[in-house]
Order: structure tokens, then sequence, then C-alpha cells
């Protein structure tokens, strides 16, 4: 686990071709969320042209729904929730996840059998049901959303954390740190928290991922917020008019489709690059 | 004809290695009843040479030239199947590590009754396999045979993979690194036990080491591998006492001598005593089996100043848990650890902090005692730092530091990953002498190292100490090193000191029973390296 | 492992079990109180009938008066006999709902599990023994682009391309109505309706199984004892089955226990996709009715099955592998 550079790390990261591609096609969806308010100005609930018009009909690139709105607004401005979502939530559970995961580690002991215990709880009961619990009880908005998905997303962040933490913890230039005498709070933050930060930055990629995933099922079972436009509530829309109008459920699902396959190949790239002895093992994957 | 002979093998590394080929033009044969060790520091190439006989190497490393004739056949040109068939039937090898060498999911009695059945002799498995463990010296095999690996200890897990190497009394026998893992008085049965039934059976051995007192043991003729080729090849006692190669010279120099000097009494105060402390270690929780190890009682010792005190044991005798006592690394339950008139078990972690510029520690494994993500420079100054220097002084410091310990000054500002096992020990070496100790706690700092390596970090250290004046407390496993640089020493077993006294006392004269054993288990203690 | 020492371990897995279980009825009783507003009105539904009387006569029978501590006691005495309480909407206790549709849900996850682990292990194995070769590349793709996909987006798919395009299976329901069917006709027709909702199941379990697998092989393809037992003379295609298949199934049975959950939680989507009635569909009506008392009935029942589950897994763990009952 040498320092890297962030040209070392790059070109590391670069060879992993899908990894390239997941970024591009990654930060072309950031770019379509960032201008969304200029491609297609206007609300996108709003009524945009006939009702049920196949894709390429009358200007409407991907079609019209059932009230007539325009299906390609509806997905550009549904990147908007699923990144900020994918992203805050994230945040939220490592926020959490590290800090508990850090102090099991750290400390081990009884706070480690503690927090462990507590993680393994959450890690039993059923999350997506948690989640729909949770918004279904503190009434559906982008904040119950994202606390649902950080909710039951922060345990393997904890586990991950931890198992760092621990075998960090006995490793000899930590033990090199107290016997010079540093307080508890500097060797965690200097000397463990830099060396357990890969796996930290892989399993973010893949959580965000995950969470864009529980997002859109939040939406398409009409827990999303009411007011915004997302992808899961464009397809649940699209769901009982399947028959007549294939577009409204395929295209958002392939917009979800591609931002989480993306997404999932950056993991893989940071993985790569950050644990080149793992990349080798793997014997050069996808 | 040999039963085994090698001609001109070269093996290629992937592009991009430190070198083109992994070994080059590596001849030499194995007759039957005889044992050829293959001796050589770390990447010489010896163990590939190993794999290669075996037909295991890896797919990234093709053989690029020669020939391996086994039994008048030509091995490299055998194909997969031949060559399987041959594997376990005539030839067997036995590996480094006993704790992975085992599938941890199957009972040992069917790991060597799975040899009988893929080469066709299951019939004999139920009768076999108690023989086997038998003569192993197994105690009790019916019960050895249904047990799981994780049961054994590293000692006799070695044992069944020598049973099941044995199964179907191989001509050829490959060992790699056998005994590396284990204890001394471990390794020492072992040898004995490759040695009897080699004899016994008049098997050939080709025995890979680094250590030329295991070479010293157990080996008729020798061959000394560097780079990945063989630099000197010959009789065991010609290559032992007369070595021609520079290569082999200078390594066979670097060997500790075994026999402890004179010493004079170190007279200086006391700076540290130890008495009654204990440790001990609880496992389990509410609903699992509980176990008790008490890893360290009835341990007393003292250090005068300027004294080099070794603690000397097998793994798990509780002699880096002392040490760590002492750094309050580790917590014991009871006892007083005296530093100068005061209790060090019961300051709180405040308390403590300005100890930690008197009493600093060096780490036994280079690789995993400094932080990755850290310049040099950084490391060493970081103590004075943390104890309020300028930093501005700590690099200046940590610059002369590095000049001390043999080491170039534009190191300062590389990461650890760049220097090789033997530097870093020397940073971490730096590190502790930053603080300006006077008690240096040095836990195993050259085990971890080749023997040339080892033989340089040790005349640093001993060369530091006198010049600073510094209290040592040594621990080692390695008994001929501990004769080479201790005052005193301190031999423990099972969490306690069971002997301490002058080294040449305690090596002239044992008075416990273990301290007799470990003396008889040093690895070629017939043999006096000659003064070269 | 012994039948005395199977027993222990499963008396001492049975009490953490417990635990659990006891864990998430508190767990439920806090998100009944953590709503906001009257939790009596949380408990007679929103859309229930909620008049005034009832949620007094909620109020008495939860004691909501009375401190917390006793609240919490009664809740807890009435789970554990099986009480989860009264859907006003649906005007039948909570427990029979659930149990009325439970056998439903188990067969679709049932069914969805056992096709992910065989067809994930053995894609899995096939692309590690392959790897670097098209197979390898084809099944990590494959995997791969599942991984990434909706659920419920994939079973919408699969009912556009096989039930409206191609009309060869139904896309709703569990059998078909108003037909009358007997014996095997009627195994025949459930199964026709199973197939779809079970392969959209089972395919984003199937890629998590197929990488996992995968990956673990190659790790275990690494270790020593597999050298060893090349060395012993062990044909590969042995090696592959009694040492490294099996030291690689332990991570996918572990990943088995924990993901049990997701299962049933993925069954939600499609049951509600697909019609199907199991408690999935039935979390689905409560959601869109607000009827709390069954969604924490769902809950509570779709955790205890994954308890359950993992009781299992634990059992299969220590089965197979011998260091586990020392370790407690």
């Amino acid at each position: 686990m040498p320092a890297f550079t962030v040209k070392d790390f790059w070109r590391r990261y670069r060879r992993n071709k899908g990894a390239v591609v997941g970024l591009v096609v990654l930060l072309l969806v950031m770019l379509m969320a960032a201008t969304a308010p200029w491609l297609f100005p206007g609300s996108p609930w709003d009524m945009a042209s006939a009702p049920f018009l196949p894709p390429g009909e009358m200007g409407m690139l991907l079609g019209t729904d059932s009230l007539g709105r325009d299906v390609a607004a509806g997905i550009a401005h549904g990147a908007r929730i699923s990144l900020l979502v994918g992203a805050v939530s994230t945040a939220a559970a490592l926020l959490v996840g590290v800090t508990l995961g850090a102090i099991a580690g750290y400390l081990g002991g009884f706070a480690d059998d503690a927090i462990m215990r507590f993680t393994e709880f959450f890690q039993t009961i059923p999350s997506f049901v948690l989640a729909i619990l949770l918004v279904a009880i503190f009434t559906p908005s982008i904040g119950s959303v994202v606390f649902a998905i950080a909710v039951v997303s922060w345990p393997p962040v904890a586990r991950v954390v931890r198992a760092e933490f621990l075998s960090l913890r006995g490793r000899e230039f930590v033990q090199a740190a107290e016997v010079l005498g540093k307080s508890r709070v500097s060797i965690v933050l200097t000397d463990i928290l830099p060396n357990a930060l890969s796996p930290i930055v892989v399993l973010s990629s893949l959580m965000v991922a995950t969470a864009i995933l529980l997002e859109s099922a939040l939406s398409f079972l009409g827990l999303g917020d009411p007011n915004l436009m997302t992808w899961g509530f464009l397809i649940g829309s699209g769901r009982s008019v399947i028959r007549l109008a294939w577009w409204m459920s395929v295209f958002p699902g392939i917009a979800i489709f591609l931002t989480v396959l993306a997404l999932n190949l950056v993991g893989e790239g940071l993985s790569d690059a950050l644990n080149p002895r793992l990349a080798r093992q793997r014997g050069g994957a996808a | 004809m040999s039963l085994l002979s090698v001609e001109g093998l070269t093996v290629a590394l992937p592009p991009g290695g430190d070198r083109a080929d992994a070994i080059e033009d590596v001849s030499f044969s194995v007759d039957a009843g005889e044992i050829l060790c293959v001796v050589g520091e770390s990447g010489s190439g010896k163990s590939i040479t190993a794999n290669a006989v075996m037909g295991l190497l890896p797919k990234g490393l093709p053989v690029r030239a020669g020939a391996i004739a086994f039994e008048g056949t030509d091995l490299l040109r055998l194909g997969a199947e031949p060559m399987r068939k041959l594997r376990g039937q005539r030839l067997a090898m036995i590996f480094q590590e006993p704790m992975t060498a085992l599938n941890p999911l199957m009972r040992v009695g069917d790991q060597i009754a799975e040899v009988l059945q893929v080469h066709g002799a299951a019939a004999d498995a139920a009768r076999r396999v108690p023989e086997l463990l038998a003569a192993v010296n197994l105690p009790d095999p019916a019960a050895i045979a249904r047990s799981h690996p994780f049961r054994l200890s590293g000692g006799q897990r070695q044992r069944v993979m020598i049973a099941m190497a044995l199964a179907l009394e191989p001509a050829l026998l490959i060992a790699d690194e056998p005994t590396t893992a284990l204890d001394v008085t471990t390794q020492m049965q072992i040898l004995r036990l490759i040695r009897e039934i080699q004899s016994r059976r008049g098997m050939g051995v080709l025995f890979i080491t680094h250590d030329f007192g295991v070479v010293a043991e157990i080996a008729d003729r020798v061959a000394v591998m560097q780079h990945g080729r063989i630099v000197e090849q010959g009789p065991a006692a010609e290559v032992l006492n007369a070595p021609q190669h520079p290569y082999t010279r200078g390594l066979i120099a670097a060997v500790p001598h075994g026999a402890a000097p004179e010493r004079a009494a170190i007279t200086g105060e006391e700076v540290l005593r130890v008495t009654d402390i204990a440790k001990t270690y609880r496992r389990g929780g509410i609903f699992g089996a509980k176990a008790v190890v008490r890893a360290v009682h009835d341990a007393d010792f003292t250090l005068k100043r300027g004294e080099t005190l070794g603690l000397v044991g097998e793994s798990g005798s509780g002699k880096s848990t002392l040490a760590r006592c002492v750094v309050k690394l580790v917590t014991p339950e009871q006892g007083e650890i005296a530093y100068d008139g005061t209790n060090l078990r019961l300051l709180s972690r405040a308390a403590w902090k300005p100890y930690r510029q008197r009493i600093q520690m060096i780490f036994q494994d280079p690789y995993a005692s400094l932080n990755p993500r850290r310049t040099v420079g950084d490391t060493i100054a970081e103590g004075p730092v943390t104890h309020g220097t300028p930093r501005a002084e700590a690099l200046g410091r940590a610059r002369e530091l590095l000049r001390l310990v043999q080491l170039d000054a534009g190191a300062m500002d590389r990461y650890p990953h760049e220097f090789s096992g033997g530097q870093r020990q020397r940073i971490g070496i730096a590190r502790a002498l930053a603080m300006r100790p006077d008690l240096l706690i040095a836990d195993e700092p050259v085990s971890a190292l080749d023997v040339s390596v080892q033989a340089q970090v040790l005349a640093l250290l001993a060369e530091i100490k006198a010049r600073l004046g510094l209290t040592m407390l040594f621990i080692t496993h390695d008994l001929r090193v501990a004769a080479q640089i201790c005052d005193r020493v301190a031999v423990m077993q099972r969490g306690a000191i069971v002997e301490q006294g002058p080294t040449r006392q305690v090596f002239s004269a044992p008075q416990h029973a273990y301290t007799r054993q470990l003396l008889d288990s040093i690895p070629g203690r017939g043999w006096t390296p000659p003064q070269l | 492992m012994e039948v005395s020492k199977l027993l222990g371990f499963l008396l001492r897995r049975g009490v953490k079990a417990a635990v659990v279980v006891l864990a998430i009825v508190v767990c439920n009783f806090l998100l009944v109180h953590a709503a906001p507003g009257d939790p009596a009105s949380v408990i007679a539904g929103q859309s229930g009938a909620a008049d005034a009387v009832f949620l007094e006569q909620l109020r008495r029978q939860f004691g909501l008066d009375q401190p917390l501590h006793v609240q919490l006691w009664i809740y807890v005495k009435s789970v554990l006999s099986l009480d989860l309480g009264f859907s006003h909407r649906q005007q039948q206790a909570v427990s029979l709902l659930v149990l009325e549709r439970l056998p439903a849900t188990l067969l679709l996850t049932g069914a969805a599990f056992v096709f992910a682990v065989t067809l994930g292990v053995t894609l899995g194995a096939l692309a590690a023994q392959r790897v670097g070769k098209w197979a390898d590349s084809l099944i990590t793709v494959v995997a791969l682009t599942f991984y990434a996909t909706p659920l419920f987006w994939v079973g919408l798919m699969l009912v556009l391309v096989f039930s409206v395009w191609l009309e060869w299976l139904p896309s709703f329901g569990m059998s078909s109505v108003g037909a009358d069917l007997h014996g095997l006709a009627v195994v025949w027709d459930v199964a026709q309706h199973l197939l779809l909702p079970a392969l959209t199941l089972g395919l984003f379990y199937l890629a998590v199984y197929a990488r996992l697998t995968r990956a673990t092989m190659l790790e275990v393809a690494d270790q020593d004892f597999v050298k060893t037992a090349r060395a012993k003379g062990v044909p590969e295609g042995r090696i592959l089955r009694s040492h490294i298949l099996r030291n690689a199934l332990l991570p996918v049975i572990t990943f088995a226990g924990i993901q049990a959950g997701q299962l049933l939680g993925g069954s939600i989507l499609v049951e509600t996709v697909f019609a199907w009635p199991g408690i999935g569909r039935l979390a689905f009506e409560a959601l869109l009715a607000r009827d709390y008392p069954v969604l924490l009935g769902v809950f509570f029942c779709t955790s205890v099955m994954v308890v359950l589950f993992n009781l299992v897994t634990d059992l299969l763990y220590a089965i197979i592998d011998p260091r586990v009952e020392v370790a407690g």
C-alpha cells in the first residue's frame, strides 16, 4: 500500500478499459444533470405535446407519457435527483459507518462487541422493507428518502472500516506511533485512516450505485418525493400502460442501468488503481 | 546415472522484472541416497528451481532452455498427464508454510489417502494412513487421521506433509524451506526425521534453505545460488569450511557464530526492574467456550545502565508480550515496572508521555513498521515534533540520523516502499534514536532480514549502542544472534523466565532442561564457521 | 460435528436468533413512536375509518396513556403472542393476512434463490476456470449487466418481450383466472406464471453469486493447499471439485445468509410488477392505503424469515467448516 502520485493512480486506472468507459458515461450523466434546466427549460411535469406519442414523433425524442409530458425532459431532470440522492445518502452512510467502524476497530473490546452486534442486527433485517417503512412513516420527501437509504446502507461501511482498523491497529507502524507518544486522535487520523482509505473509496462508488437503485425502487413504488421528477417514478407511471407505450418504461430504465453500470465500472477501476496487487490477482477482469 | 540431473536450466521472468531470467543456466544433480542443499538468500531463485523440477511453475514463468532428467526421462518434454502421474508417486514435495499447506476443510487422514487414491492405490489407504502417520512419529495416528488441520500444531502439520509425501515411497523428495516457519526445537526434530527417513529408504532429497546452520546439519552436498545462478557447488564439508566464491565467503562470514565471547560484567546503576508482572488473555464470549492463556507470569528481570539483556525463547513464549508490557503497548494486570524508581504500570496515558522520549522501540517487520503514506523524513521527525520540538529542527536532526544509520540524506523525501528491508530497518532505528532514548527495546529487529543484511544491522546496533551509551532489551528467537550481542540472556518458556545469567555462562553451562534443549537445537551447532 | 456439539451450537444460535427477533419487535415499536403525529392513528392506519371511538379504544388497548416502557411491554407481549394488530381497512387480523400470503412469497423467493445459486455458482466457477478467455469475459459482462439493472425494470422488460410481444407467458397473477384445472395441470399453470417473476428476482442474485464465486475461486486457487494437491499428483478436475470449490463455497454461504433479507425485499418489487399474490404485493397494497399495521407486520414477518434462514446457513457453514465450533 505505498503512497501514490496522481499520475501513478491515473496510469493504473487507465489500464482498465471498462473503468475509463464508465468514467466517461458517468461524466455524461453528470453533464446531463447539470444542463437539464437549459436543455429542457420549464418543469418536466408540464404537458409538452399530445399524450402517448411514440419516440421521434413531433420532435419528442423519447416520446411522451399519458399526460403528454416529455419523457426525455423527465430523464434529464431525474438525473439530478438520482445523483443528488446517491451522493448525499452515501455521504451520510459513510459518516455513520466510518465513525462506528473506526471506534469498534480501534478500541476493540466491549465497544467493538456492542457496535458489531448493532451492525449485524441492521444487516439481518430486510433493508428494503425497512427503507419502505421509514419513508412511508415519515411521509415521502427527498429528506426521508435520503434518510432511509442512509439508514440501510451504513452497515457494510462499518464492517469494512472496522476490519481495516482492526488489522492496522495491530500493525507495527501504529504501535511505533503509540511508542512515540502520539495522541489517540492523531494516530487514528494520521496513521490509520489514510491507510484505510482505499477500500472506503472503492466501496463508496459502489454505494452511490446501490443508492440510485434503491431510490428508483422507492420511487417506482410511489414513495418518491411527490414534487420531484425521478427515473423510478417514470417507470412506475409507465407500468400500467406498458402495452400502449413501451417507451415510457424502457428509456428511464436504460438511464438507471447506464448510470449504475458506470459507477460499478468506476469502482472496479478505483479498486485496480488503489490495490495494484489485487488487480493482478484478479487476472485482468473486465 | 544420477537420479535427477538438471542441465543448463533457464526460466524467464515476466517482462519488467529486475532481471530477464529468474534462474539462468542452472546445472546440478542429485543421486539416490544423498541430500543436496540449494542455499541462497531471498530472490536467489532457489524456490523456482525446486518448482521447475516438480513441473509446478506458475504460467508467468516459462522454461526457456535446459533439460531436467529424472530416472532417465526428460521432465520438460513430458506431457501434463504423465507428469501428473509422476508427482506424488516418484517425485514428492513439501513446503515452507505448514499452516496453509493443508486443506482446512479436509481430515488429515483423507488428505493422505488422496495421494494413494489418485495413483490407483486406494485399496491400501485404510492400512497405510496410520502406518505413515506413525512413521513420522506422530502420537495416536488413528486420532490424528480423523483430525482437521486446525487442530494440529505447525510441527505436527509438517509431519503430516512429510507422511503425505512419503505415501508412495518416492525416489526424490523436494523440500522447499520445510523448517523455516517452525520453532528451533521443532525444526531440529523435523530435520532429524527427514535425515532418518532419507537414509532408511535411500531416497534422494533436494533441500532448499537460506540457513547455513541447516545446511551444516543435513547436507551431503551444497549448491549456492545468487541472482538466479549457481555460483558454487561441492561436498558440504568443502563449501562450509573452505568456501571459494566471494559470495559464499561473504554469506558464511555473516553467519552468527554460536559461541558467546567473554564480556566484562556491567556495573552501572539499575535502570529497569520488572517484578511480578502478569498478563493473561481470555478468549471467548458469553456463548463460546472460554480459553485462558497466561502470556506472561514469573518473569522478573533487571537491566543496568549500558547493558544488553537478551530475551530468548520460541514463538508463544511471551517474550514479545513482556517487552510490550514495558512500553505499555500491552497492559499487564499486576506487577511493577520500575523505571528509574517510577512504576510505569500505574501511569495514565498522559503521565506516560514524558517517558516516551526515554524509552523507545525497534520492531520486527521492516515492511509493516513504517507508515507507507509518510515520507522517511517525516517518519523520523514525527516523534520529536509530537513532544514539542520545532519541525525544522526535528527535520535537521532526522537528516543527521540518516547519516548515523548509514543512509543517504536524499532518503528524506522518499516513501518507505522505495527501500529494501535492511534500509527500512535502519529507518526504524533512526526513528527510535530521534527521541534520544536511553533505553531501547528491540523486538526481533533482524529476524526478517537476509543473513548478510542481518549482520550489517547487528553491527550498526552494536556500534550505536556503544557510541550513545544505550541500555537495550533485545528480543530474539535466534540463540546465535543473542550470543553475539547480549551481555546477559533470559530464557523464556510458556510465559515464564526459566533461566537467566551472563550469556557465556548460560551458553556454556545451562542449568535448566529447556535451555539445554534450545541450545541442542541450534542448527549446525557442530559446525564452527571458518574465520574468513 | 458430533450430535451433542451440534445441539449446543444450535442452542447458542437459537438464543442469538431469539434476541434478534426481540430487537426487531422493539424496532417496530420505536418506528410507530418515531412517526410524526399520534401513535394511535399510526396503528389505526391513516385511511382506515379512524373515528374517535376507535382511536380511544386503541389507546386503551396499547396503554398509550401510560409510560413508554409499559407501552413497550404491552407491545412486545402482544407481538410474541403472534398478535400483529388488526388491519382496519381489510377488516382482518394482520397475522392472518400475512400467513395467507406467505406461501406464495416463499414459492417465489425459493425458486429465485435456487435458480440464482445453482446457475450463479456454476457460471462463476466456469469464469474462474477460463480466466481471461472469452467465456470469462462474457460471463463477467453478463453478470455486471444484471448487477446494474433495476429489478423492477427487468421484470417490466420481460413482460414486454414474453407477454406483450411474443405472448408466450402470462404477465400477472399466480394462476389463470377462471380456468378449472386439476392435478398436474395446476402445477403446470403455476409454473408458467412463476417463470417470469422468479427469473426477474433471480437474475440480479445470479449476477451477485457469479461474481462472488469467480472472485473467491480465483483467490482459493492461489492458496498453498492447492499447490500441495498439485504436488500430490491430484488431477485438475478433482482439485477443482474437492479442494477449490469446497473452500470457495464458504463465502457464498455466508453471503446467502446476508442477502436473504434483500431477496425478500426484492420480492416486494417483483410481486408488484407481476401482481404475484404474496406478502410483497400485500405490502404494496398496504403502502397505497397507508395501512401501517400491515406494513409493520410484513416487516416483522420478513425479518423473522431472515433470522430463520440465517440459522440454516449458520448450520450449513458449521457442517462444512470444522473450525466453526471452536470459534463459537
